[in-house]
């Protein structure tokens, strides 16, 4: 049972993606709809055991990767941390599944999309339930090229083909990061195994590593270079700039990939790897700054975006960021809480989006939309169910979760928790803001759209409508319900090994001993936020303009997005460019070829024509060389022979 | 089959009984080519499914060389002709009979000219280079690796593209230099040591000083045949200008004669100059494998590119092996058998579509997924292989390696490792302008798909990528011993150069 979760959606792939022409687009449809939907109930009973009823095993697969002290096996490890990603990661992927049935209904290549949906949810699943670092590897990279897949999904769109690529090159440029720490792993440990290394942790705390000519303490470096691999996949400050373009991609990929699951491997492989990351405490100083930078930088970028996406791209990147500031300051349970109830409103923000879009002919300007909510109600009370819980409305998911995670920064009482306190009350005013703002720019106003896609606005078909309903269900419940296992009471023996946290480091539960205005500073600022939105969007509409006009490079610069994509495509790509050229003009056809084979032969074919125009043919000139010689050769006897 | 046949010969020699038949065929010219193809590819897929034997014979456990022939050959001498296989170089003789047949298949349409010769050129060359990997008389050895020139040399010259003649100067003089320099070497051996044979020398205990030349010598010629940076150059022209096959059996096999070599040799023979030059092979790697893909990123021609890619993985696999750790060891052979199939492979996808539109130019192609799919999908294996990623073979060698450098030198690893960014990056562009986009082009939408004949090529191709991806075991257990060997004699020569150091 335990394999089956993970291998049935590789045998839906294989099967949609091979025999999609046998089976047609119906029977690829059935098959990986089905395998997930087997897969997801089995994962919920492996939440019951695993999780609720407190087993912990490892199910070996195959030898993978053998040499010398280096093994790397296809194992499966569950525990409480496993079993959780895995319903996550099952329950969203079979909603997402069920939805694209009715979104890519008028597409000419389902079965492709459908296997690769499947195939990304396989690579994930090996990713969140690895036993040591390698398939933990493996899954990372697989994942990121089946977002890679994806995005570029409509391929003859070029933008989508450069988001995919952008995608996954600055994604390898955290898996870079992530496979130095494996190195570091294994020269520390002689290992590459979880159980092994978590273990050892402990007595290696202290001991120090030469790493590019700085000496610095081992665990530290290894955690900071694991810390860069999240960076990439999880969309941190710094490598961020693939996500909002990776939006190119299918709106259920979107859902699915870049809101629910992938971006979230990051959170997941900093709490995998927490005790290690518990011992060295400055790497955990620098992935709360990390993330409380990038929760503020998203969110102030998402308000004033004007696609649908990316404004819900941006929320992402500003969520993933107070996971990782929670994280940071070791309270691994809230963001681990935080990325499940994320996962369920997220992925019901998007679906939603994408009924949208479906239902405006392909749609994404907000500038472009307006006054429909009573043509799509349901879409539209999807919406907001997403957004309340999204803004940490109470009795919705985001706000037991998102709460939790303020307070333990604030509870942690380290400078820079206070940091992200503050950074993140912050950014839960804009992103109450920024939620408001779309729904009134989306929903109501006048309609500014042509009137024949006015004509055409539909309420989505009931195989898209079902699974936001149930999203929904799991964006107001899934607080509620998991909060006492997660962060409550029963924590210690809801995660017990999976997790570990110091004794000192306890934030979550200085967290329920924090002041009064804590607790309801992030409700207040999200009501202000909220007031904010109608004030400028519904009442007075021409004040975001007079705003934007007043405060012109301010508004430009958050535009723009702090002007990232510029700098990089000047700084990396275009240096990069040259740079080939230069070495394979200047370097191996001036260079290497003209010094080299081309400058050998050049010599020996100047020598030879030399050689050549000496023998003119005339006697006399014969004649007067060897006369020449002879007085040479006289010469030198008579010099030096005496 | 009775292990104490002779195995090693027969898969050496066989190919030229292949080639005795077919000087024999006579008749008109379309139908001695076709009968000309035929045999060759029915003697090399013999002499592949022979070669398997070698591999069920094999016994893992030991370091010794196996199924070892010996015959007096010159006499009053101890040059002799000997075989025999370790676990290193039994891989290679595998590759090698793999990529023949394979090869011969691939020129089955494109070839249409001097088809006999073709034929001849190609079961000679698979000779030489089983020959040369199964060679323990450093003579002998000579023999064939410089032998490996001739076909090859032709083919290119022959049967290659309008700038063959060049390329193939280009290819002979870059060779020429590390020749001679390592025939030098090999007489001052024989002068030293009084012996060609490859198993008496491996234990024979040169000088330092001289150490140091023969390591020069010896790498003059490797580096050429690796090629690691600056002698490279001549490997993009000859990719080229080289026929589809010509390109796949030189990325495929002729590449790994240089690691080979290291291996056989510079790394056994003389441990103390090669602990002295690691740096200097260190560092040429390491640009090599930055230079070279900034490179290949800027190419418009399809070949150059992936021949530009070669450079880089081989970058990967001389750092592996100057590591002198089981992980970098092991993890350099596995990305040379990775690389012969993946960049075989990719060689093949450009012959392709070369076969069909006749260039090469990147910009003359676009939109192939619409009218090509199942060629979209095997290009899109290969180039994640290339990519190095898991689940493919290109990741276990490439992770190995930077294992064993991590060790060693972590700036080293650091360096080494943003090959990985870079080779994502100018693949990924290669295969976004060949196969996505719009399709546009006329002449490109007459394109066909792929043919019975190529898949037959590529199947098993692609089941190896995942093979040696997803149970890399089978291959790795087989040349553990070896290698473990070769580090701990190596380990053993430097602690005995270390302590009559400190004795002095």
């Amino acid at each position: 049972m335990y394999s089956a979760i993970v291998f049935l959606p590789l045998v839906g792939a294989l099967i949609a993606g091979f025999g999609g022409r046998v089976i047609g687009d119906r029977g690829a449809q059935i098959v990986t709809c089905g395998a997930m939907i087997v897969s997801s109930v089995l994962a919920l009973v492996a939440f019951w055991e695993v999780a609720i009823g407190g087993r912990t095993f490892t199910v070996d697969v195959l030898t993978w990767i053998a040499s010398g002290s280096f093994e790397a096996n296809w194992a499966l490890r569950w525990d409480t941390l496993t079993a959780v990603m895995v319903l996550v990661v099952t329950v969203v992927s079979t909603m997402v599944h069920v939805y694209s049935v009715g979104y890519m209904s008028h597409d000419a290549s389902i079965p492709r999309f459908m296997a690769y949906l499947s195939i990304f949810t396989f690579a994930m699943l090996m990713l969140v339930t690895a036993d040591n670092l390698v398939q933990l590897f493996f899954g990372w990279e697989g994942v990121g090229v089946a977002s890679y897949l994806l995005i570029g999904f409509w391929f003859h769109k070029p933008s989508a083909n450069a988001a995919a690529i952008k995608a996954f090159v600055v994604n390898r440029v955290g898996d870079f990061g992530f496979a130095l720490g494996i190195f570091g792993c294994f020269m520390l440990f002689d290992t590459v195994s979880l159980d092994v290394i978590f273990a050892a942790a402990p007595e290696k705390a202290g001991t120090t590593l030469n790493f590019l000519g700085m000496q610095g303490d081992a665990l530290t470096i290894i955690a900071i270079l694991l810390f860069i691999g999240a960076m990439g996949k999880s969309a941190q400050l710094g490598l961020h700039t693939w996500l909002p373009d990776a939006m190119e991609g299918p709106t259920p990929v979107s859902a699915l990939i870049h809101a629910a699951t992938m971006v979230t491997a990051g959170v997941f492989l900093v709490a995998r790897m927490s005790p290690l990351f518990e011992y060295a405490p400055i790497a955990l100083q620098v992935v709360t700054i990390v993330g409380a930078a990038t929760a503020f930088f998203a969110a102030t970028v998402g308000m004033c975006q004007n696609d649908i996406k990316r404004v819900i791209a941006y929320s992402t990147c500003s969520q993933l960021g107070y996971m990782f500031f929670a994280l940071g300051v070791s309270a691994y349970p809230a963001a681990i809480f935080h990325l499940m109830t994320h996962a369920f409103f997220k992925a019901l923000l998007f679906l939603s989006a994408g009924s949208v879009i479906h239902a405006l002919s392909d749609e994404q300007d907000m500038r472009n939309m307006g006054g429909i909510w009573k043509k799509i109600p349901f879409t539209y009370a999807m919406m907001w169910i997403g957004s309340l819980a999204l803004a940490g409305v109470p009795l919705f998911a985001g706000f037991y979760s998102k709460d939790m995670i303020l307070e333990s920064a604030y509870g942690s009482h380290t400078g820079v928790g206070q940091f992200a306190f503050w950074m993140g009350i912050a950014a839960a005013l804009m992103t109450a803001f920024y939620s408001w703002r779309l729904i009134i720019m989306t929903f109501h106003g006048t309609p500014r759209m042509s009137d024949e896609v006015l004509h055409h606005v539909h309420e989505s078909p009931k195989v898209m409508l079902i699974p936001l309903a149930f999203l929904a269900a799991g964006a107001v419940l899934s607080g509620w319900a998991g909060y006492e296992w997660f962060v409550g009471e029963g924590m210690a023996e809801f995660w017990r090994e999976s997790i570990k946290i110091l004794p000192d480091n306890n934030s979550i539960a200085a967290a329920h001993h924090v002041p009064f205005w804590v607790k309801a500073a992030p409700l207040v600022v999200g009501v202000i936020g909220i007031g904010l939105a109608y004030l400028m969007y519904m009442f007075r509409p021409h004040l975001p303009g007079l705003l934007a006009a007043r405060f012109r490079p301010i508004y430009l610069f958050l535009l723009n997005k702090w002007y990232f994509d510029e700098l990089y495509d000047w700084l990396f790509v275009k240096r990069s460019w040259q740079v080939g050229v230069a070495f394979w003009q200047g370097g191996d056809r001036a260079i290497i070829d003209g010094f080299g084979p081309d400058g050998v032969s050049a010599v020996a074919r100047n020598l030879a024509a030399r050689a050549g125009r000496l023998q003119t043919g005339y006697v006399y000139h014969y004649a007067f060389s060897m006369l020449i010689g002879v007085v040479a050769l006289v010469s030198w006897y008579l010099a030096f022979g005496g | 089959m009775a292990s104490n046949a002779p195995l090693l010969s027969l898969v050496i020699f066989l190919p030229l009984v292949g080639v005795f038949f077919i000087l024999l065929t006579r008749g008109e010219e379309a139908q001695v080519a076709i009968n000309c193809r035929w045999q060759a590819l029915l003697i090399s897929t013999a002499v592949f499914l022979v070669s398997l034997l070698i591999w069920y014979n094999f016994d893992p456990t030991t370091a010794d060389f196996q199924m070892v022939e010996r015959y007096d050959w010159i006499p009053g001498s101890s040059i002799a002709y000997h075989v025999g296989v370790d676990g290193i170089s039994m891989w290679f003789v595998l590759l090698s009979t793999l990529l023949t047949p394979i090869c011969i298949l691939a020129s089955w349409e494109a070839v249409q000219s001097r088809v006999k010769e073709y034929m001849i050129a190609f079961l000679v060359l698979e000779t030489l280079m089983v020959g040369m990997f199964c060679a323990l008389d450093i003579l002998v050895f000579y023999v064939f690796f410089e032998g490996v020139l001739i076909p090859m040399f032709l083919i290119i010259g022959v049967w290659g593209g309008q700038r063959r003649v060049y390329a193939a100067f280009k290819f002979f003089l870059y060779t020429l230099g590390g020749s001679v320099l390592m025939m030098i070497a090999i007489l001052a051996m024989y002068w030293e040591a009084g012996t060609t044979d490859i198993p008496t020398l491996l234990v024979f205990k040169f000088a330092p000083a001289l150490q140091t030349w023969l390591w020069l010598a010896f790498f003059a010629s490797f580096a050429v045949k690796v090629p690691m940076w600056p002698v490279h150059t001549w490997l993009p022209d000859a990719h080229v200008e080289a026929p589809t096959a010509g390109s796949v059996i030189l990325a495929g096999v002729l590449l790994k004669m240089g690691g080979y070599g290291f291996l056989r040799f510079s790394i056994p023979m003389f441990p103390e100059a090669s602990d002295y030059f690691a740096p200097l092979v260190f560092a040429l790697s390491v640009v090599a494998v930055i230079y070279t893909s900034l490179v290949a990123l800027v190419q418009q021609d399809m070949k150059k590119l992936i021949a530009y890619s070669s450079v880089a993985h081989m970058g990967f696999v001389t750092i592996g092996m100057f590591t002198l750790t089981t992980q970098g060891v092991e993890g350099s052979i596995f990305q040379m058998l990775s690389h012969g199939v993946v960049s075989g492979a990719l060689f093949l996808c450009v012959g392709v579509v070369y076969d069909r539109l006749h260039t090469r130019e990147i910009s003359a192609y676009g939109g192939l997924a619409n009218n090509m799919p199942r060629y979209a999908l095997v290009f899109m294996v290969f180039t994640l292989a290339s990519v190095g990623l898991p689940g493919t073979s290109g990741f276990v060698g490439e992770l190995l390696i930077l294992t064993g450098a991590f060790k060693v030198n972590t700036w080293l690893a650091a360096l080494a490792a943003t090959g990985l960014i870079l080779g994502a990056a100018y693949m990924l562009y290669l295969y976004r302008r060949v196969v996505f986009g719009v399709l546009d082009k006329d002449s490109v939408k007459a394109m066909l798909d792929l043919s019975p004949r190529e898949i037959a090529l590529f199947a098993p191709l692609i089941v190896l990528v995942f093979w040696m991806g997803i149970y890399p075991s089978t291959f790795i257990d087989m040349m553990s011993v070896s290698v473990d060997n070769l580090i701990t004699n190596y380990k053993v020569a430097l602690g005995e150069a270390g302590t009559a150091m400190a004795a002095r």
